[in-house]
């Protein structure tokens, strides 16, 4: 008993956070290796794409509410996803066509780009910022659990409890279609396939008769609906705040790092790499160990890592690791 | 059929293509011959698309195509191989062929559900042909290797195949038969003839191998340091004293005398 008590605190505290977050970070690190693995660049405005798009949704899912449009027992920002995706597919392919196509023609430097997608951070920060202001907004509504400590309880006799948030399971459900129809779209559409065969050898590709800017455009609708998508699953998980998004930089870019930048199986491991880490180092164990240890071993401090403070720590730590000993992350990246 | 007009290509100070003229004419297996560092491969480049000249003009049947994108080129029947084999590393070989065709049904989005069987059709007969180009080269055994783990010569082929898969026009070879063997060299040597006689491809084939490019060109060009030496049939070019001087010794010209 006392076991499987342990789990389930185990289960509550760590598990089920840790898939929840790791399959939003992976959502979104996908986002970020697509990127590089088609226009060879690290887009520092990814987080703040995120942040655009869920911003969209959250307005969307606002006037949603005032004119009571609903969706029953799952959020309402679910019906206002294919408004944002396409709101945020429109500015990337601006931004694209104003300013990333002019250093495309340049043949730019990587670093050159990368530079320039700070900038285009800061802009879409900015704009953010202007229109909902950088305030936490929630935006969550409709059935908050799927299934409740206390029903837990009740079900199971334990002294422990369980609790899955219906955002917690609608964030793996949806990871897991979006992750089934991106490889599927990958490997098996002629588009996707001309992505990938881009995306690995270049000046093969434009001789063989791919279309760049198609590649690229294909690209960026695809990195719109990733991003809006993750940055809505998060934002319902925990709450929308501007600033939270672009600190998401860090964790999102370890985990494409880990994985192997370029590599879509890559990003969604070190997803839940970083995810897993990142929970368990911050997490207080004393519970678990309680449970879990004879009664003589019992600890008397929280036996807690690091304060969640330094969460992003952790995944500044993994991805120096990293760097230093696999530079080409876990799944040796480069190519989709 | 393609005419290449005073054309520069300079890398910084240094003139890698330096005022070529030369015409490829409709139909033919036109050799380019010169020491390493002449400019051919850049020469190709520059048509190709891949680079843009710094001066000259390009064009094919009276039309200009200087500087056009390679994917539009390649809409136009012009193909290239590389001097160093390029694949897909992450994909078989099969599907390096079959990446080849493009502008299919597939590649519009919508088609992917609104038109399956039509695109079902078109990867079956793509299939069909990847396999028999494979098969032709005679590796069909690597068909689903991936590309990137079979031999450097074994890429070579690949990148034959790749110009046998659609209909080109005019098909430029850098140096296709380098680090490939003998026996193999001679299926390559057909495989030109026979698309050359065929199906009507224009060659220009750059090539180290004097017999090779003995048995397939006429004309020959020759260059060197970024201009056109030479042009001619082999055996005109073989006796041309700046030829002999820039490229091909004074070994050939003592043994073609004492021949003589
Ligand atoms: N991208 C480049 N940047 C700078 N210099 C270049 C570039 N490409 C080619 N060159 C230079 O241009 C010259 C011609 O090179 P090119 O590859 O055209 O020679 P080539 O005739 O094909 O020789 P080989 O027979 O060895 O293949 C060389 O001296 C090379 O160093
Ligand atoms: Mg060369």
């Amino acid at each position: 008993m006392e076991i499987i008590n342990a789990l389930v605190v185990f289960a509550n505290f760590v598990g089920i956070p840790a898939i929840a977050y790791g399959s939003q970070l992976a959502l979104g690190a996908l986002g970020v290796t697509l990127v590089y693995g088609v226009l060879r660049f690290s887009n520092f405005a990814h987080g703040d794409t995120m942040a655009f798009g869920t911003m969209i949704a959250v307005l969307c899912t606002w006037w949603m509410q005032s004119v009571g449009i609903s969706f029953g027992p799952l959020p309402t920002a679910l019906l206002s996803l294919p408004i944002a995706i396409f709101a945020t597919a429109l500015l990337l392919v601006a931004i694209d066509r104003m300013v990333y196509r002019f250093y495309r023609k340049q043949k730019s430097a990587p670093v050159i780009y990368l530079i320039v997608s700070l900038g285009v951070m800061f802009i879409m920060n900015g704009l953010v910022r202007f229109i909902i202001g950088p305030g936490d907004q929630r935006f969550f509504d409709g059935q908050r659990f799927i299934i409740s400590v206390r029903e837990f309880k009740a079900l199971t006799g334990l002294k422990e409890g369980l609790a899955i948030k219906t955002t917690q399971g609608l964030t793996v459900v949806t990871a897991v279609i979006v992750v089934v129809i991106l490889f599927w779209f990958l490997n098996k559409t002629r588009t996707g396939k001309s992505m990938r065969a881009f995306s690995d050898n270049e000046d093969l590709a434009l001789l063989s008769g791919i279309n760049p800017e198609r590649v690229v455009l294909v690209t960026w609708l695809i990195v719109a609906a990733l991003a809006t998508i993750a940055g809505v699953l998060y934002g319902l998980d925990k709450s929308f705040k501007p600033f939270v998004y672009f600190q998401l930089l860090l964790p999102l870019f370890a985990s494409a790092i880990v994985g192997g930048l370029g590599n879509p199986v890559g990003a969604i491991a070190g997803g839940f790499v970083i995810a897993f880490s990142e929970v368990t180092v911050t997490y207080a164990w004393k519970k678990v160990l309680v449970y879990a240890l004879p009664d003589n071993l019992e600890p008397s401090s929280l036996v807690q890592l690091l304060t969640t403070d330094y969460k992003f720590a952790v995944s500044f730590v993994i991805l120096v690791i990293v760097l230093l000993f696999r530079p080409t992350g876990l799944f040796r990246g480069k190519a989709l | 059929m393609i005419k290449v007009e005073n054309l520069h290509k300079h890398f910084g100070g240094f003139h890698a293509v330096d005022g070529a003229s030369l015409e490829i004419a409709e139909g033919s297996i036109t050799g380019l011959i010169g020491p390493n560092g002449a400019g051919k491969t850049t020469l190709f480049n520059v048509i190709a698309g891949v680079h843009a000249p710094t001066a000259g003009r390009v064009t094919l049947k009276g039309e200009d195509i200087t500087g056009l994108p390679p994917h539009e080129l390649f809409h136009r029947g012009v193909l290239r191989t590389f001097q160093i084999a390029h694949e897909f590393s992450s994909m078989t070989c099969r599907e390096n062929l079959m990446m080849v065709p493009s502008g299919q049904s597939g590649e519009k989005i919508w088609n992917t559900w609104f038109a399956r069987k039509k695109i079902a059709e078109e990867e079956e007969a793509l299939r069909a042909k990847a396999d028999e180009v494979l098969e032709f080269l005679t590796i069909s055994h690597l068909a689903d290797h991936k590309a990137g783990q079979v031999s450097g010569g074994q890429k070579k082929l690949l990148e034959l195949g790749r110009t046998m898969m659609v209909d080109a026009k005019i098909v430029f070879l850098d140096e296709v038969g380098a680090g490939v063997n003998r026996t193999l060299l001679n299926t390559i040597g057909d495989a030109i003839i026979r698309l050359n006689k065929e199906r009507g491809y224009t060659f220009v084939v750059i090539e180290h191998d004097m017999d090779f490019i003995g048995r397939l060109c006429d004309p020959v060009i020759c260059m060197a340091e970024g201009k056109v030496l030479a042009e001619g049939t082999l055996d005109e070019i073989k006796a041309n004293e700046h030829v002999i001087e820039a490229y091909l010794g004074t070994g050939l010209k003592n043994k073609q005398k004492g021949a003589a």
